[in-house]
């Protein structure tokens, strides 16, 4: 029981980390084709600045909490996972160091060495984690031991012995790219006025229909690979509202995004993301590491699930500690609510 | 290549570049209250110029630790996967509670402190400055129960398949290895604080610019750092240490370069171990001080590398010896030119006296390395054990991951943080030749400065 808890506690904090570290990541993917001169540059990056790093922060704790609710599947997943991890921990580096350096010398050259550099690591952070994401939910060529070790590209077939990158993870990739991209642009809408705010709505319209054309894709593709995803929707069939709400959430992001309420797209866009991630979790569930091979090698809850003490007292201190979470980012959001400009303090 | 190996210098080369940055953070944080805290009291706007001037230094310190810090919690599932999943049950608990109760205290709050001077009142931005070094202070200690768990591994009971459970969530964080090891590494951060801060100061005034902030940060950094470096030694160190003579004998004995049990045993201020003759080389010894330090009394036995099997002994052992008497050599010579500077201060000679002003602006980097050592003799220290005497370090590294994969990503490592390092002078110099006196204003933002 306690186990479900855990489950649903690291799902929600990773979909906390997409959701929020999301839109500073499809601002970076889109931020050279919308901002065109230094000042709305500078505008794309204040809107994030004060954030970014706090957005970050879910994903260190995911992990850390993966770690200590999992250690099982932390330990298969990260080892097993070591090329594209690493990658990732590149492209994060290399990120962080784009948004924060970039302000500190104002020659043209080196600015826009670290645009390129935002954008480039951003896009492909995006198309990593939707392609991480995807081979989670295809599955790994478990060993006996519960290790295994997948490297970049094989085939780029799905079957007994497949790369990180295959037609399913690819497509898992460029899903991830342009959900966040339209992401990325409905908060920079809620953020910016005039040329960059028309820019950024133009976008959502543009890759709307790539979007519903590539959301529908992958959930057609992953009944076909993976048709045991649909065991718990059959079994509750009330988990069915949960596609449902990803096609009714992608409708209510475009028609607010055309009204110019830019706020509630943004929101639709949040719902949008939130309900795939908790879809996939629910496909998964009780298994948080498939195996391709035979599903009794799957690494369950059951299977994973560190002891009963730690649960107990990580269950009190986790609450407590991230309802003070909650609070911070309530108070930063507040304090940099609005508009951005270049009149106050920032990049 | 051997795999075991590789996967150490991963580890080890990731952390040691990642630590330049948090051990210079975290002391700084509590200089930067101190500097904010007497400024709101006093009304000082130079002590708020002061500020915001190490605030600077700070950002670009805090951006590289967050940097090169997201890879060290990553790296304990992809390089030591084995490891993770034995003890993740009991240092799983610290390590993600660092994340839910540091890390997002200090990204909130140092987002206001750097962006919020203008839209907060003094006493609220004073409350975010005390905050972001709460929040780095959380962080460091949930670390060192992490890693006080490695090195003295209490509250624990086997639980399914050969992994460990936590018994006691309590015991755990009360690990008294933590507790006398956190003060020692909180003072370290703040000598590397105090060691900055006072080399810029030197440097300002034997430059002659900025003279008016060189005596403000030599008169916080000489302070602060007289403190440290006696408390460093006495009493934290010298607890530290009877600890590690008592429960982790066979390390005193090769950090002291110890390989005979002797009555009485001496000091030893130099020499070279020469593990094959198992004597030590060019010796310099100061008798019957060790069997003192570590016993209370001159005639006490200390036991040497001679009651221990071979397979148990630290490895690499002159290093673990080399990574110690650096720390110890240092940490004596801090006590000398802090106790120095500190006494001038006191005869109100410090700001104009270069004989002490030079070495107060060359010392900066011997903290870095003094710090770097000590933790190389704590972690050399506990081999061949990743978790002492439970689990060797041989058994806990990722077992699929092969040699090569781990050289390639070592290589890229290795490369990334080169680049890092090269801008992170260059950031650095550029502030300090910058300058506090032609920061801009309160109403003109802080962030922007040097952009513009």
């Amino acid at each position: 029981m306690m186990g479900t808890i855990w489950f649903w506690i690291v799902g929600a904090m990773l979909t906390a980390y997409v959701v929020l570290d999301g839109f500073d990541i499809g601002v970076g993917a889109l931020h050279l084709l919308l901002a065109r001169t230094e000042d709305e540059k500078r505008l794309v990056l204040r809107s994030i600045g004060p954030v970014w790093d706090g957005n970050e922060v879910w994903l260190i704790a995911g992990g850390g909490t993966l770690y200590f609710a999992f250690p099982l599947v932390y330990a298969a997943s990260f080892s097993g996972f070591y090329l594209p991890l690493m990658i990732v921990l590149w492209l994060l580096i290399l990120r962080g160091l784009s948004i924060e350096l970039r302000g500190h010398i104002g020659m043209g050259v080196w600015r826009a060495f670290f645009d390129g550099l935002f954008a480039l690591s951003s896009v492909l952070l995006a198309v990593f984690y939707g392609a991480a994401l995807a081979n989670v939910i295809r599955g790994v060529p478990l060993e006996a031991d519960s290790y295994f070790f997948l490297p970049l590209w094989t085939n780029w077939r799905v079957g007994p012995s497949p790369g990180i990158l295959d037609w399913y993870t690819v497509t898992g990739g460029v899903l991830a790219l342009i959900a966040l991209a339209v992401h990325g642009a409905a908060y920079l809408a809620v953020k910016t006025i005039g040329d960059l705010q028309q820019r950024a709505r133009r976008t959502i319209s543009v890759l709307w229909i790539p979007l519903i054309a590539i959301t529908a894709l992958s959930l057609i593709a992953t009944m076909a690979i993976r048709p045991q995803t649909l065991d718990n929707y059959k079994a509750f069939p009330i988990a069915f509202l949960i596609p449902a709400g990803v096609i009714a959430s992608l409708i209510a992001l475009l028609l607010f995004s055309r009204r110019g309420n830019d706020r509630r797209a943004f929101t639709a866009s949040c719902v949008y993301l939130a309900l795939m991630m908790i879809g996939a979790a629910a496909g998964l569930y009780p298994a948080l590491l498939p195996s391709i091979i035979d599903p009794k090698d799957d690494l369950t809850i059951a299977r994973s699930i560190t002891g009963h003490h730690a649960q107990a007292v990580g269950l009190a201190w986790w609450t407590f500690g991230i309802a003070l979470a909650i609070m911070y980012f309530v108070i930063i959001y507040r304090m940099f609510r609005g508009k951005v400009d270049l009149e106050s303090e920032g990049y | 290549m051997d795999a075991l190996l590789l996967h150490r210098i991963h580890f080890g080369f990731t952390i040691t570049f990642h630590y330049i940055f948090p051990q210079l953070t975290m002391g700084l944080a509590l200089l930067i209250v101190v500097l904010k805290t007497i400024a709101w009291r006093r009304n000082d706007e130079m002590y708020n110029q002061a500020a915001r001037f190490w605030a600077k230094i700070f950002g670009i310190n805090f951006v590289m630790g967050v940097v090169t810090g997201i890879p060290m919690e990553f790296q304990f599932g992809t390089n030591w996967s084995h490891f993770s999943r034995v003890t993740g049950g009991v240092i799983g608990q610290p390590l993600a509670m660092e994340g839910v109760f540091s890390f997002f205290l200090e990204s909130a709050f140092l987002g206001l402190f750097l962006f919020g001077e203008k839209r907060l009142s003094a006493s609220a931005h004073w409350a975010s400055a005390v905050m972001v070094w709460l929040g780095s202070w959380i962080s460091g200690f949930f670390i060192i129960v992490t890693d006080a768990w490695m090195q003295h591994p209490v509250a624990y009971r086997m639980g399914q398949n050969g992994t460990f459970e936590i018994t006691s969530f309590w015991k755990l964080l009360t690990n008294p290895w933590a507790l006398l090891q956190y003060p020692h590494n909180m003072c370290a951060t703040v000598i590397t604080g105090a060691f900055v801060m006072s080399a810029v100061g030197a440097f300002y005034l034997l430059e002659r610019r900025n003279e008016e902030f060189g005596r403000i940060f030599l008169k916080v950094g000489v302070i602060a750092g007289v403190i440290s470096c006696i408390v460093i030694i006495f009493p934290t160190g010298d607890l530290h240490g009877k600890y590690v003579a008592k429960t982790q004998p066979a390390s005193m004995a090769a950090m002291e370069g110890l390989f005979h049990t002797e009555k009485g045993a001496g000091i030893v201020l130099m020499g070279q171990p020469n593990e094959e003759k198992q004597t030590l080389d060019n010796p310099l010894v100061v008798n019957n001080v060790l069997s003192f330090l570590i016993y209370g009394t001159t005639s006490a036995e200390v036991t040497g590398l001679d009651k221990f099997p071979k397979d148990q002994w630290p490895a690499p052992l002159p290093l673990l010896y080399y990574g110690y008497h650096i720390m110890a050599g240092l940490g004596t010579y801090f006590v000398v030119v802090m106790g120095l500077a500190a006494f001038l201060l006191w005869r109100g000679k410090l700001y104009t006296t270069r004989w002490i002003l030079w070495p107060l602006m060359l010392s900066f980097p011997l903290p870095y390395i003094a710090t770097t050592a000590g933790w190389m003799t704590a972690e050399i220290g506990r081999q061949p054990w990743v978790v002492y005497q439970l689990m060797r370090t041989s058994e806990g590294y990722s077992h699929h991951v092969s040699a090569s994969n781990a050289l390639f990503t070592l290589l890229g490592f290795a490369g990334l943080y080169t680049v890092l390092g090269i801008l992170f002078v260059v950031l650095i110099y550029r502030e300090i030749a910058h300058g506090p006196a032609h920061m801009k204003k309160f109403e003109e933002g802080l962030h922007t400065v040097s952009g513009a």
